[in-house]
């Protein structure tokens, strides 16, 4: 090729272009502080998966460019976003060869398996998670203390397990977090704790106040859908509420609901992702709707104490129908189209 | 009815084609319900695997004898009450020679009778071919599912539950990948298996390509066409 790119652009000139990578980087900005306050909260051991799901997902996504024969897509740091949020996903004391599969995975079969970047019916964090939940349902539901004094001098005793052998029980450092207190203990956390994130959880899911500030900032950057974290969080509440009214003793307040586990996170920087869901304003609504709606009957209903994560991969999956649904009609063209 | 003479020689293809070129599983992709459901270990894929070769092998030497008996127009109804026959025959003797294989395979063992592969053996060889002919060939299909059984059931043994056949490979301080015990398990093996032999094929190819290309152009533009391709 040519060294001369000559890029054409229709007018009208005044208006920057916002490119994939530029888009890409600023949720990575964004990320960052909630990684920060992982880091702070669950100590090296954060830091340590952090680190080794970026580092499997760039590493799967140049391999495959590679074996493809394709140009690079580490560049545009949609893999490292990729990686940030599984980690952010998974449970401190998971030993890092299980997150290195996960990435592995999530990015092998969640988007190369596709067609790359834009292609990806799924988003692929949740893919990897996915997996890991099927393959190894005793690490990911292992939960520790945060803020252990000790956290910062040494790593969790599963962290480093080595690879395809079973980690060491982390006896002394476990905890409930706030879903499984109440699912299977019926202990009700302060909605004021779960609000700041000094729970247990998932490394990145504590601090509702955190990933809220964080989503803010993309908002005002123009650079994600205000619509779908405010649909995903008023349909949990909505079902939640519902719930609760027809039986205050059995089910927790829509607050709890809201605050608790993964929601947060998922709907602010899973449920918006740009490929995985719907284009159209009335679409983007129901496909909200729909995510907190399972998340909550999954909660309430369901085996796990968690379903952010299957209502976010099935919401991913209804999208193309819920577009196909919402399509707005063209002026002029008579009745909808049966579908 | 026009049967044309059926005196095709036995060669080594007629046994050979269902184990690589023709492999029910691996290119024909037929008879998936068992492949993906009871491949969870190597005992149960191996059992399943000599089930279905023992129908397959009996129907389609009864279909072949029968070839001129049975009227074209109810020949599905008829193959499909011998490969039952046989069936039944199977489930019987896997009832009485191991209940433990029998409760593992569950349905899947009277189910062989709706897989397609033995349906499409019969009408496609053993209703045009003589009785020799057709055990070659039904047993080299039946050995090709059998493999192919295997290597879906040793990967997901393997990774699920850190043993082949019962015995423990990686000591015990393996962690098990239970999702590979798990239906998602046999869909992932399978795709793997089969990129590996689409891949194994696509490079064949293009050697062959290069090969034929290398005289023209002196073996340069080799690379480039295959690029374009």
């Amino acid at each position: 090729m040519s060294a001369l790119h000559i890029k054409l652009k229709t007018s009208p000139h005044l208006i920057q272009a916002v490119s994939v990578e530029q888009i890409m980087r600023n949720v990575v900005y964004a990320l960052l502080p909630v990684c920060a306050f992982a880091v702070w909260h669950f100590g090296i051991s954060a830091l340590a998966l952090l680190v080794t799901t970026t580092a499997a997902c760039v590493g799967t996504e140049r391999v495959i460019n590679l074996l493809s024969g394709k140009p690079s897509t580490v560049t545009d740091f949609s893999a490292v976003i990729t990686g940030l949020l599984l980690a952010l996903t998974l449970p401190p004391a998971f030993p890092l060869w299980m997150a290195a599969v996960s990435g592995i995975i999530g990015i092998a079969l969640g988007k190369a398996m596709f067609g790359g970047l834009g292609y990806n019916l799924f988003n692929p964090a949740l893919i990897g998670r996915a997996f890991a939940q099927g393959a190894f349902p005793g690490a990911i539901s292992t939960w520790t203390l945060p803020g252990h004094p000790d956290r910062f001098v040494e790593f969790l005793p599963s962290t480093l397990a080595i690879p395809f052998t079973r980690p060491e029980s982390v006896d002394g450092w476990t905890s409930a977090t706030p879903l499984t207190a109440w699912k299977f203990q019926g202990v009700d956390t302060p909605s004021m704790e779960l609000f700041t994130g000094m729970v247990a959880g998932s490394v990145g899911e504590t601090s509702a106040l955190l990933i809220l500030g964080c989503g803010l900032y993309l908002v005002a950057r123009r650079m994600m859908n205000w619509h779908i974290p405010a649909a995903v969080l008023s349909g949990a509440f909505i079902t939640a509420g519902v719930c609760y009214l027809i039986d205050p003793n059995a089910y927790p307040t829509p607050w709890f609901v809201v605050l608790s586990g993964g929601l947060m996170l998922g709907a602010v920087f899973m449920a918006s992702d740009m490929v995985a869901s719907p284009v159209t304003r009335s679409g983007v609504w129901l496909y909200g709707l729909l995510i907190g709606f399972l998340t909550v009957i999954i909660r309430f209903f369901g085996g796990l104490p968690e379903g952010v994560m299957y209502a976010i991969l099935l919401g991913n999956a209804a999208s193309p129908l819920i577009e196909r649904i919402t399509q707005p009609r063209p002026y002029g063209t008579g009745r909808r189209r049966p579908l | 009815m026009a049967i044309k003479p059926d005196t095709q020689p036995i060669t080594p293809d007629t046994f050979l084609s269902g184990i690589w070129r023709e492999n029910p599983v691996f290119v024909m992709l037929l008879g998936m319900c068992p492949v993906l459901a009871v491949t969870n270990s190597v005992a149960n894929a191996l059992a399943m695997g000599l089930a279905t070769t023992f129908v397959l092998l009996c129907s389609n030497a009864l279909v072949s004898l029968l070839r001129r008996q049975i009227p074209k127009e109810v020949r599905i109804a008829a193959y499909i009450i011998i490969i039952a026959t046989f069936v039944t025959v199977v489930d019987y003797l896997i009832h009485a020679i191991s209940l433990e294989v029998y409760d593992a395979l569950g349905a899947f063992i009277q189910l062989i009778v709706v897989n397609c592969m033995i349906l499409g053996r019969a009408e496609a060889f053993a209703s045009r071919n003589r009785l020799s002919n057709t055990l070659v060939n039904s047993l080299g299909m039946g050995i090709g599912f059998t493999i192919a059984l295997l290597c879906l059931g040793s990967v997901r043994e393997l990774l699920g539950a850190g043993a082949l056949l019962g015995y423990p490979i990686f000591g015990q301080s393996f962690e098990p990948w239970i999702i590979m015990l798990l239906p998602p398990g046999g869909f992932f093996v399978l795709a793997a298996w089969l990129l590996l032999f689409a891949w194994l094929k696509e490079s064949q190819q293009r050697r062959k390509q290069a090969a034929a290309a290398a005289p023209q152009n002196g073996g340069k533009l080799g690379g480039a066409s295959i690029h374009a391709r």
